[in-house]
């Protein structure tokens, strides 16, 4: 049973704008996903519409079991959210703020806990300063430690690093994995693909309001593990001599190019026999390149071929 | 119920208050001594007495829910529109707090401070005047309910408004003009008969006059209707209120 289950949501603007447009998607508890996709996708839309924030048009969500429109106070009891805009109020204390959002939720104040969250976000020392005296990417963690405050099972980060130097955004990869540790589910918006590399399980692309793909980052890895050879050939070649002819490998239509696909783990990627074998069939090369795929590449491509579908 | 959850906000709020305690207390109590050197004294000295009460001690119930009403929609209005503004509302909307929770932690606390100005205009005044109150239980109640229903209607404001100048527009344009009009300063009795019949379509003179009433014993409108116009205004609030929060109207999208 996965712990927030997406059916059929959609959500028309005011305006008449279809933001989401029939999102159905899975999500297991402990498990951290990446949303990725373009400026205007959705992202947002979907998440504060799970969140409350945002009425949905249609379908439903339950998060933990619970109905976010019939059961909404169980519901909004698991959920932990940063926003994408630093929404946050200039005049209270760091401390202060982080207490506020644990009583807002209808837990005891616990400043064991509250120390703890400040910690863990490397803002013990700024404790006691006003929000108005914060870097930005200070502000960024005091509103993941608001969103912690409450000890929610879901967490949802709406691009968490935008904006956030290297050293700090490992730091919060860190935090990510050890809230993971401790089993909460983790969804995560971000415009930057090493991130989704670096610490997601799975990975969904959404772009004007569908899903296009969701996978797991291992296979999809899997496919980025592979490299593509290009051989560019001095003179035309009418067919593949037969002692070239092998898997992965093909004569583009040209004539002029031969490619060869392997796989950058496999311990013979091929490449030795097949640089061999090219002389030996009296091939004159002209230039080789590789080219490693990666996840940009899919994310890139699946949103042109939507593009070009929705102008077909 | 999430009581947690509006302890939190009903503190935020008044911490909000006691930050800027040189705002909130000091200045209603100069204003206030001002208005008793304005109109206790320079005025006061041609009227003498107003149905048998000094018109300095007459102003006084007045004086209270001219503060209390304005300071009351005030803080209320600008309590829900600053998180609206500063785009914190989104922490309110994602969290297990209902429209009732929501009311009762901002209205609560914004009627807080409105009774604590209240009192502390009421303390003032005793150095000016002398101050009789008759029916003390009966005073507070009026003045608790005042404060409450003007924080109530205070919140709608804020959350209808979408920029500072709406906010402060309907507290310009309506609410002072009817405090300042609603006999604050007369009895209305002392108006000629076609403004007395004017007045009478004035909510804000019900409030007054049942105020007035538990003071010094003089009413322009019997006291229970002064007691239903504040019910009545209060649930209209109310009303309008549980509305806001059912369909999100200028709140959720
Ligand atoms: N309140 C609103 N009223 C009308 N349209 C809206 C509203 N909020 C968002 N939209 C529209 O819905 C679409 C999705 O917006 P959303 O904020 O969900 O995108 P996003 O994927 O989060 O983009 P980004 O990466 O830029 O944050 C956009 O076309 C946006 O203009
Ligand atoms: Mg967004």
């Amino acid at each position: 049973m996965a712990f927030i289950k997406i059916d059929g949501l959609r959500k028309v603007y005011d305006g008449g704008f279809e933001a989401l447009k029939g999102v159905d998607l899975e999500i297991e508890e402990g498990e951290i996903l990446a949303l990725l996709g373009p400026n205007g996708a959705g992202k947002t839309t979907l998440i504060s519409t799970i969140c409350g924030m945002t009425t949905p048009t249609a379908g439903s969500v339950t998060v933990g079991g619970h109905d976010i429109i019939r059961d909404w106070r169980a519901a909004r009891s698991l959920i932990g959210l940063v926003p994408q805009e630093i929404n946050i109020e200039p005049f209270t204390e760091v401390r202060r703020a982080v207490a506020f959002s644990r009583g807002l939720f209808g837990l005891k104040r616990n400043d064991a806990h509250v120390d703890d969250v400040l910690r863990r976000l490397s803002l013990t020392d700024k404790a006691d300063s006003k929000i108005m005296q914060l870097s930005g990417g200070m502000k960024r963690r005091v509103l993941i430690a608001k969103a912690l405050a409450h000890e929610p099972r879901v967490l949802f980060l709406d691009e968490p690093t935008a904006g956030v130097d290297v050293e700090l955004r490992k730091s919060m990869w860190e935090t990510v994995a050890e809230l993971k540790k401790q089993g909460v589910t983790i969804i995560l918006t971000t415009h930057y693909i090493e991130e989704a590399e670096a610490i997601a399980d799975r990975i969904a692309v959404i772009n004007k309001g569908e899903i296009l793909l969701v996978e797991r980052k291992d296979a999809l890895m899997k496919r980025l593990g592979r490299k593509r050879l290009v051989v560019e050939l001095q003179h035309k070649a009418d067919a593949l001599p037969d002692s070239l002819v092998r898997d992965g490998l093909a004569l583009s239509e040209d004539g002029l190019s031969i490619t060869y696909d392997y796989d950058t783990q496999a311990e013979r990627t091929g490449i030795t026999r097949l640089l061999q074998d090219l002389s030996g069939a009296g091939l004159t090369l002209r230039d080789l390149q590789t080219r490693q795929s990666s996840l940009e590449d899919i994310f890139v491509g699946l949103v042109a071929e939507q593009e070009q579908e929705g102008a077909a | 119920m999430n009581l947690l959850g509006v302890k939190a906000i009903y503190m935020a709020e008044m911490s909000r208050f006691f930050r800027t305690v040189l705002q909130s207390f000091v200045s209603p109590v100069i204003s206030t001594s001002l208005y008793f050197v304005v109109f206790g004294s320079a005025i006061g000295s041609r009227i003498d007495q107003v149905e048998g009460v000094s018109y300095g001690a007459f102003i006084v119930p007045g004086l209270i829910m001219l503060t209390v009403m304005t300071q009351g929609l005030a803080n209320a209005s600008f309590g829900i529109y600053f998180p609206k503004f500063t785009g914190t509302i989104y922490e309110h909307l994602s969290a297990p707090v209902n429209f009732l929770e929501m009311v009762l932690g901002y209205v609560g606390a914004a009627a807080t401070k409105a009774l604590f100005i209240g009192l502390i205009i009421l303390a003032t005044a005793t150095f000016f005047v002398e101050v009789q109150i008759q029916h003390p239980l009966a005073m507070l109640a009026f003045l608790i309910l005042t404060c409450t229903s003007f924080a109530l209607f205070g919140f709608i404001i804020g959350i209808w408004a979408q920029n500072f100048e709406q906010l402060q527009l309907i507290p310009l344009l309506i609410v002072t003009p009817l405090v300042f009009l609603g006999g604050s300063f007369y009895s209305v009795s002392m108006l000629p008969p076609f403004w007395q019949t004017v007045t009478h379509f004035n909510p804000v003179l019900y409030l007054i006059s049942g105020f007035r009433w538990s003071f010094y014993g003089l009413a322009d409108v019997p006291v229970a209707m002064s007691l239903a116009a504040i019910a009545l205004f209060t649930a209209i609030c109310l009303a309008v209120i549980w509305w806001i929060f059912r369909t999100g109207w200028r709140l959720r999208d």
